[in-house]
This record gives C-alpha cells, structure tokens and sequence, in this order.
C-alpha cells in the first residue's frame, strides 16, 4: 500500500503579511517557507500508519505543485521520513488547478490512501482534497481528525455535532484532514536530514489546464480599535457603551 | 570570499533544535532548575534526533554534521535549557571528539559508536580540588603497572558525572616529567573503586548533574590509553578547543534567549502611556543587546567554520567563548532589567538565564584563561 501526501509550501505562520502596491498579490520578500501546519500532521500520521503497519504500508510519497524554490520545503518532508517526493513545475494559481494536477499525475501512479491537509494557512482554500476525489472518481471523507490502519482498510474518525463518527471506504480515497490527526509533528533526525539529499525527487512537467479563479483585491483587516476602560463600578457607562458605540446590545 | 548563507541541512538543524526546545524543553525547565533534575527523558529524546553525537563521522555511528550546524544547534537549544546545552556539549566536542581524533578502532569501535548514538554518555575529567586552570598540575595518579594502569585521585566539577557511562580522564603517569607525563584514558564509570561525590547544589545549570569523582585503585586497562604515551596533555588542550565553541555557543543561546524575552517583553508591557520599547532608555538597551549576541554569533561561526575547513582554531575559539560568555553575563543582567520586577521572578526565565550566564565565564577556561591563550596568540 501506498500513501501520497499532498503537500502546500506556505509562509511560516507568523509572518507579518504585507500587500503589494495593487493588493492583488501579496509581497513574499523575506519570508520564511514552511510545510502547510496541516499537511505536515498528515505527514506525521501518514509515518505512524507507515510504521505500525508491519510493512503493509510501504511508500509514502509527497507531492507538491511549485516552482523550484519549494524544494527544500519537499526535502524537509523528506528529511522526516517521506520516502520520495514529486514536484509539480508549475505556479499553483488555484484549487482546481493544483487538484487537476495531482489528479493527472495520481492517473500514471496509482496511491491507495491520497491525504491533504483541511486548508493551507495561506491562501485557506479549502477545496484540493474534494476537488481531487472528483477528479479522480474517488471516494473522499473531510474533517478526518483520525486515520487508523485496520486489516486492510483505512478507518477515519470525524467528530461531528455531539459525537464521533467512523468512516470507511474502498481505495483509492482520499482523506482531507484536520486538527488531532496527529499531536505535534515529527521533528527530522539528523539521519534523516542527511537522508534527505539521497532520497528521489521527481519533477513532473505540468498539464495544461485553465485555472477557474483569480485574485481581484487582497484587504488588510482593519485596525483594532482602542480599548475603552470601564470603571468597576460604572455599570450604566458599559451598557450605554455596548449600546450606543459597539451596538451590540 | 565570504558567504554568510547556511546551507539548507543547517538550517533544517537550526529549526529542529528549535523546535525540540521551544516545544519540549520549555515545558519543565523551570521545575528541573529548582529540583535540580537530570534531563533524563529530553537527553534521550535529543539523542534519538541525533543531538549527541552530531559531530561524528557517520562510519561511527554519528551525524557526519559540520561545526557550523552544532553552532546553530547548540544556540537554540541553549535558548531555553543551557542544563540539556552542556550535556549535548561535553558529550560532542570534548568526549566524542577526542576520541574520534585521537582514539584507536578498538577503542572508536567499543566507546565511540554507542556515545555517537547517544545510548550512553560521557564525561570528561579535567578539573580538581586544586587544578583547575593550571591544568599541568594534576594530581590525580595512574600507576603503570605492566598490563593495566592503577589510577588514584580525585577529579572535581565534572559534568555528566553520574549519568555518563565513559569518562575520559587525564592523569599523571610521570609527574616527575610536568605536562609530558600526563595521559588521556577512557574509563568506565562502573570499574570498582569509582565513587562520586553529592550532586553539587549549584547556582545554574542546575539540571546538569555536577560531582567530584573520587578514585581509589582503580584498575584501567593498558589499552584504554589514548594515543602514545605522555600525550594526555596535549590531548586535553586540544579537545578543549573543540570544547570552546560548544561552550560559546552555548553562552550565545543563553544571551539570545534572554534578548528575545526582553524584545517581546518590552513590547507588551506599558509605563508611562505606552509601551516600554517606546522609551529610548529600554530601545537602546535592546539595541546594544543585539549587536553584542551578533557579534557572539559570528564570533562562535568563524571558529566553527575554521574548524570545519581543517585550518587552525584555538584563538578563534578562546575568543569566541571569551566574548560571548562576557556578552552572555551583561546580556542578560539588562533582559532582568528591562523586565523589571517581572524578571527577578522565575516563571519570566530570564533570571535562570543570567544564573546560567555565569557559568559560561567559568568553565572549561575562565574568561581569564582565554585572555591568556588570545594574548599569547598575539606575540606569535
């Protein structure tokens, strides 16, 4: 068995975002790239199920769609343990661009278990997992915040409203993952950062396809303002504040 | 031709050791300075990362990583714990690397591999009651006895005592012969006649486990010596030069840890209207703050990278840990103050941090000492 995880190369979470002048596109000077929080976690579990599978689970692969100045956010995968990873070359403009991609490249190499992250902490698209399966005549199952491998089959858990619920599918699927799908991701040995350089990375040429959406505007949140102080005592003041100022009353 | 760029490895060492400490060492380190606990877990933990041993030559089991990274690593994870620091320290640059580089196969093969992998630990045992940085006058004995040497003195402050496994220990075979009849030998901590003395109560780094070492009829065997005989000095000067960027490094991370909390500190907290990093007196103080930790850093790295390209570095080392320990001691007395009453208090770390500081200006060469070996370089 095999399982390919869809990697996204994001800003590192804390920084500081700046718009360029036609707030179209967001200026990348200086920033750190990191793997997609989420994707990352996949990642971790994806090595977990790997491990406990007792050889059953054999390849774990990691896709991106990118440019060259990705890779080393693939050969960090690759230093945690992903055995191979697949470079796409090309620009990511949208969701289903990048799905299409993986798609096209998922039809000459065949996965069993195909995992993306929920959302990527840049753009929050949301939609590569979903877009994928469709593409692919896939089953998908989303919010996934558990992957157990039992027997042969892949077994997801989602918390839904009030509970839990258990998922299974045939394979190929894909699982769209979310928060607790693994506690804190896997932090590379230095074997496996040397590892890294050895392991294959392949470069995939792109195909053509239109992208469905493009950015018209970026808007930067608007400033908080400043915090007003209520006396303790001044009750009638808070009321007529939230009231008259905050209208939330 | 000067490149300032890391290498993709450094920095994926540099963000693991970031990780590992902002993640996992930040947890309990509060509670184990004021218990003085060995970092048992976190040391296995860092060994199975490859931490401990990420100097050596894969062949023997070790990370095959440059000085460069160690730098970098060390600096992070001494950010929050200089405790784990020195463990990772003593273990890398003095224990794993004079064995490396002086060390037979056999004795690479039985001593070198499983320290390499972090499974055990060493210590190395220069110091004593009265022999600290006159390092020639040693009086701890090892009697050559035809097939083994009988060894007999007391070694003091010595780092790992208790949970390292190897000791390397210098000694005098020859006293009648001064610094040319002292050697180098590799001694398991559980031969009969080794006791240590109480876990030392110290001011900082107080997770590091600190005893003297008292050794009475201590049976070594003949092949346990390193390299030729009479070589012990020299073999401990130069593992110490080695040591000294791990020690800088050190002292670095514990002055830009302080750095960052007085940074973040001073932009959260507000007197007089506004926040503090607003007052000049509090900006300047930052300012200065983060060109002496540049100046460590590039101090610590140009040793390193002297190393790694096989050229001369024991000046370049004595002044990297002369400085940055100097920086590390006013770096982080002004992190206190820029904290106010906030930073003499524990949960604000920066206290620990200026504890810890101290000690880098005292071990493995005081800042005198290194005055002394920069100031002999100059007449050279």
């Amino acid at each position: 068995m095999k399982i390919l995880v869809c990697i996204s190369n994001v800003p590192d979470t804390t920084t500081k975002i700046k718009l360029n002048g036609d707030q179209k596109s967001v200026d990348m000077t200086g920033v750190q790239w990191v793997i997609n929080p989420w994707d990352e976690l996949a990642l971790t579990r994806a090595m977990e199920l790997k491990e406990q599978s007792g050889g059953k689970i054999d390849k774990i692969t990691v896709i991106t769609v990118g440019e060259k100045t990705v890779e080393p956010t693939l050969r960090k995968a690759l230093a945690v343990g992903a055995d191979n990873a697949v470079r796409i070359d090309t620009v990511p403009t949208d969701d289903y661009y990048v799905a299409a991609q993986i798609a096209e490249y998922l039809k000459k190499e065949p996965y069993e278990l195909i995992i993306t992250g929920i959302e990527s902490s840049d753009y929050n698209g949301s939609a590569v997992g979903g877009m994928l399966a469709e593409f692919l005549d896939a089953p998908s199952i989303s919010s996934v915040s558990n992957i157990s491998f039992e027997g042969d089959a892949f077994v997801m858990k989602k918390a839904i409203d009030g509970g839990n619920e258990t998922v299974t599918a045939d394979t190929p699927m894909v699982a769209v993952v979310q928060k607790g799908i693994a506690i804190d991701p896997r932090i590379p040995a230095m074997r496996g950062i040397m590892m890294a350089r050895k392991k294959p990375l392949l470069v995939e040429a792109p195909v053509e396809i239109e992208a469905l959406t493009e950015f018209v505007n970026f808007e930067m949140p608007k400033p908080k303002p400043p915090v007003k102080m209520v006396d303790a005592e001044n009750v009638a003041e808070l009321f007529r504040l939230l009231h008259e100022e905050a209208k939330v009353l | 031709m000067i490149n300032f760029e890391f290498t993709e490895e450094q920095i994926m060492i540099q963000q693991a050791a970031r990780d590992y400490a902002q993640r996992e060492l930040i947890k309990d380190v509060i509670e184990r300075d004021e218990k003085a606990e060995f970092p048992t877990e976190h040391i296995k933990n860092l060994a199975e990362l490859g931490f401990l041993g990420m100097l050596v030559g894969e062949e023997w089991d070790g990370g095959g990583m440059d000085t460069v990274s160690y730098v970098l690593a060390m600096e992070e994870i001494s950010k929050v714990d200089s405790s784990c620091g020195v463990v990772m320290s003593v273990n890398n640059s003095l224990v794993c690397y004079g064995l490396e580089k002086y060390g037979t196969d056999a004795q690479r093969e039985k001593y070198l591999k499983p320290l390499a992998r972090g499974e055990k630990i060493g210590a190395f045992l220069l110091s004593e009651p009265e022999a600290g940085s006159d390092a020639t006058k040693q009086r701890t004995i090892a009697e050559d006895k035809g097939d083994y040497y009988l060894l007999n003195g007391t070694k003091n402050w010595i780092t790992n005592a208790n949970s390292a496994s190897t000791y390397l220990v210098i000694a005098h075979t020859h006293p009648e012969k001064g610094h040319r009849g002292i050697n180098a030998f590799i001694v398991e901590k559980d031969t009969p006649g080794i006791t240590l003395g109480p876990h030392e109560n110290k001011m900082g780094m107080r997770s590091s486990d600190t005893h003297s070492v008292m050794f009475t009829d201590v049976k070594v065997p003949k092949e346990n010596r390193i390299a030729e005989d009479g070589f012990g000095f020299k073999f401990a000067m130069k593992t110490l030069e080695g040591g000294r960027i791990g020690i800088a490094s050190q002292a670095l991370g514990i002055a830009s840890g302080a750095f960052e909390r007085a940074l973040q500190y001073s932009q959260e907290r507000k007197a007089f209207g506004t926040e503090i990093f607003n007052h000049q007196s509090v900006a300047f103080k930052l300012s200065d703050m983060a060109v002496k930790i540049e100046n460590a850093r590039n101090l610590c790295l140009k040793a390193a990278w002297l190393k790694d390209q096989g050229k001369p570095y024991g000046t370049a080392s004595a002044m990297a840990k002369q400085y940055a320990a100097d920086i590390a001691m006013e770096v982080t007395t002004e992190a206190v103050q820029i904290h106010g009453g906030y930073g003499f208090v524990k949960e604000y770390h920066v206290e620990r941090l200026m504890r810890e500081a101290k000690l880098t200006q005292i071990y493995e060469g005081t800042s005198e000492v290194q005055k002394i070996i920069i100031s002999r370089s100059l007449l050279k």
